[in-house]
């Protein structure tokens, strides 16, 4: 059975509580959350705010468009009615009394009280000259010859003139209707027809004059806002009606072109003061003039606008407090998880120290056994020696005493060696890189345990297998991961059990060392938890805490660990290490 | 006058050296061995009065040699020195049977003082079995 470590028991963050690696993760917390809160909130005000807009403009255009439609039909009959009414006269009065300025007073008058809106009558003919006439003005005798609408009517049969400013300043628009009477004799009937009422379209509805009343009931409904405008134009955009914001009777409307449209249509334009317009518009039906409604896109979107308004502010403000509460959030999220790592740093520090101390304290233990061999020669050595100065009289003999010194002083080199060891173990608990010959290292870590070796008959076999170069590594760190180790394959040997320290090097950048013992093995249940903090075999002897401080350093050095082990058989412990550890934590 | 015999059992020859020396120069009959398994040899071939033991010795420790001296003469008295004693070492090797527990470094008058005691006892100890015996004779005889 394999197992690698599971999982690092807390160590790899060793070095790494930099303020960098918080801001990334505060930055990317906060991009996270503000996203997903942010992101359907848009969505939905956007779209929301889009249907509003669409339901808004169509409410917009359709008074506009029915207004149009409504005026464009009252308009449409308005002349129908009279262009008919002109050729039922054309049609059943007798040619004689159409040539009868008089006959005509009396079409004029029946006119008047059916129709109204006539001011008068007058026959052409086909020379252009009026030959009767019956209204207001002398107009008989009139040469019509080079009037538009004259000839027009001679080629149409029927027509509708422009707007125009008649003799009483007023304006008006004549409809002419012609009949052919055969050999060349021709007549066309001309009436003069008061375009007040169109004013309509302008005026209040409160207007007096009973045609324009009656002309108004048609379309009582039609109400034109005060910032809006409609009117009438011809063929060439010359107002055909006044109007509130683009001129006078008669004076150019000054607008764009307008496609032509039989129905009532709806486009958006800029007028010569560079104001957006919404406007309908509709051919009036057999006339040359266009019925214009609009109104400055700005007005009617006033509406729009302050929910426009209203929208942005409460989206700004919404995330402004969105993003100042995630923000916030963020912070103390990223805060407390720092703090957090601080304490577990610090507790993992501690940890660390504890076992140090501890491999110490054990070390020292053994070191106090081993000194006291030594000791206990220098004792007995300087003990004989006095022996043989108070004893007897006479001083011994040189050699004696030479032999009884130099062995005092080799047994107290002994112990300087054991006392420096132990320094040199207390030393390395601070990091630093140097190279390190690991063959030498080992050595010198079973340097501690070679007198327990000895007494337990254990067997220790180094196998180096070829050119193992030095590695870039700190000491005291890997004494301590390699003590550790060792110990636990001593307490696992029974006395006389064999353990293997093996050392090579692993591709180009890296050397394995192995130490395999034949001792009790690890269960394999137990193999995933061996390096958990805390996790100990050695009921009430160990803290738990060797290993898996084993498995923080070597992980701080950049290596790896690994563990093979049968039951009854033995357990291999494996640590990788770089050959050099360019990253290597710099804490503690 | 009986000369009180002393075996040394220790690895640590020239500890084990200096100190023979010195109980010699104390006027004691000193003998050692390097090891456990030598000890027991020796213990075998002769009675010694007193035997001072290694707790710490490759090989057979000191209990466990103290184990088997005990086998070869139970009235062996044993003296173990250590460097480096714990309690439970020290019960067991009192349970056992050992004499004395000494610590290293021993200062030379208390082992002196230790030997000679280890000594007498093993003397009175043996007096007491020839007693035994002889009463043991003297009632089986029925005299």
């Amino acid at each position: 059975m394999v197992a690698e470590a599971p999982r690092p028991p807390s160590a790899e963050d060793d070095g790494l509580i930099s303020g960098g690696r918080y801001r990334r993760m505060a930055l990317a917390a906060f991009l996270a959350v503000s996203t997903v809160a942010l992101v359907p909130l848009l969505l939905v005000t956007g779209v929301s705010y889009r249907q509003y807009r669409s339901a808004f403009e169509s409410d917009l255009s359709n008074p506009m468009l029915r207004f149009a439609a409504a005026a464009q039909q009252s308009l449409g009959s308005f002349l129908s009615e009279r262009l008919s009414a002109l050729g039922m006269i054309m049609r059943d009065t007798p040619i004689e009394d159409l040539k009868n300025s008089a006959a005509l007073e009396r079409v004029l008058q029946t006119m008047e009280q059916s129709f109204g809106g006539i001011v008068d009558l007058g026959v052409i003919d086909e020379t252009g000259i009026q030959v009767a006439y019956a209204g207001p003005f002398a107009l008989e005798g009139r040469d019509y010859a080079e009037h538009k609408f004259f000839q027009q009517a001679r080629v149409a049969g029927v027509s509708v003139s422009d707007v125009f400013m008649g003799y009483r300043n007023l304006p008006h628009l004549v409809l002419a209707i012609h009949k052919d009477l055969g050999g060349h004799h021709e007549l066309v009937l001309r009436a003069t027809v008061d375009t007040d009422v169109f004013h309509f379209l302008v005026r209040a509805r409160t207007s007096r004059r009973p045609e324009q009343a009656a002309f108004c009931r048609r379309c009582h409904s039609l109400v034109v806002p005060p910032f809006a405008d409609a009117f009438i134009i011809n063929q060439d955009g010359v107002l055909q009606t006044p109007s509130r914001f683009y001129g006078d009777i008669l004076g150019r409307s000054r607008l764009p072109p307008l496609p032509h449209s039989s129905e009532p249509a709806l486009t958006e334009v800029v007028d010569a003061r560079g104001q957006p317009l919404v406007v309908a518009y509709t051919q009036i039906q057999g006339s040359p003039f266009t019925l214009v409604v609009l109104s400055p896109r700005d007005a009617t979107h006033a509406g729009l606008m302050s929910v426009r308004h209203d929208v942005i502010i409460f989206v700004v403000v919404s995330c402004l407090l969105i993003v100042t509460v995630v923000a916030a959030g963020t912070t103390y999220v990223v805060r407390r998880v720092h703090d957090a790592d601080l304490k577990r740093a610090a507790l993992y520090h501690k940890m660390e120290y504890t076992n140090k101390l501890a491999a110490i304290g054990r070390l020292g233990a053994g070191v106090a056994h081993e000194i006291n061999n030594p000791l206990s020669i220098i004792t007995q050595k300087g003990g004989l020696l006095k022996d043989l100065l108070t004893m007897s009289d006479e001083l011994p003999p040189k050699t004696k005493m030479i032999d009884l010194t130099d062995s005092v002083l080799k047994s107290a080199e002994r112990c300087g060696v054991i006392t420096h060891r132990l320094l040199g173990f207390a030393r390395h608990m601070d990091v630093q890189q140097e190279s390190i010959d690991l063959d030498a290292l080992l050595h010198e870590v079973f340097g501690f345990l070679e007198k327990e070796a000895s007494y337990r008959n254990l067997r220790i076999t180094f196998d180096c297998i070829g050119e193992v170069p030095h590695i870039v590594s700190d000491r005291g760190q890997l004494q301590q991961v390699f003590l550790n180790i060792i110990n636990n394959a001593f307490a696992a040997v029974d006395d006389g059990g064999h353990i293997e320290i093996g050392i090579r090097q692993e591709e180009t950048t890296d050397v394995a060392v192995s130490i395999t013992d034949n001792g009790i093995g690890i269960p394999e249940s137990q193999i995933p938890h061996i390096f958990d903090p805390f996790f100990t075999t050695k009921k009430g002897a160990g803290t738990g805490l060797g290993l898996s401080i084993t498995y923080g350093i070597v992980q701080k050095l950049g290596g790896r660990i690994g563990v093979t082990s049968t039951v009854g058989k033995g357990t291999r412990f494996t640590v990788t290490l770089p050959l050099t550890h360019p990253a290597a934590g710099s804490s503690e | 006058m009986h000369t009180t015999t002393v075996l040394l059992v220790d690895d640590e020859a020239e500890f084990v050296e200096a100190l023979a020396e010195r109980l010699t120069a104390r006027g004691l009959n000193v003998e050692s061995a390097g090891d456990g398994e030598t000890a027991l040899r020796m213990s075998q071939a002769k009675v010694y009065d007193a035997i001072l033991l290694d707790m710490a010795m490759p090989g057979l420790d000191g209990l466990q040699t103290l184990r088997g001296l005990l086998e070869i003469n139970p009235d062996q008295q044993v003296i173990l020195l250590t460097g480096r004693a714990t309690l439970t070492q020290g019960v067991e090797a009192m349970k056992l049977g050992a004499l004395d527990l000494l610590e290293k470094p021993a200062d030379i008058a208390t082992l002196v003082a230790r030997i000679e005691k280890a000594a007498t006892r093993r003397t009175s100890l043996q007096d007491e079995r020839v007693q035994e015996r002889v009463s043991d004779i003297l009632r089986k005889k029925g005299w």
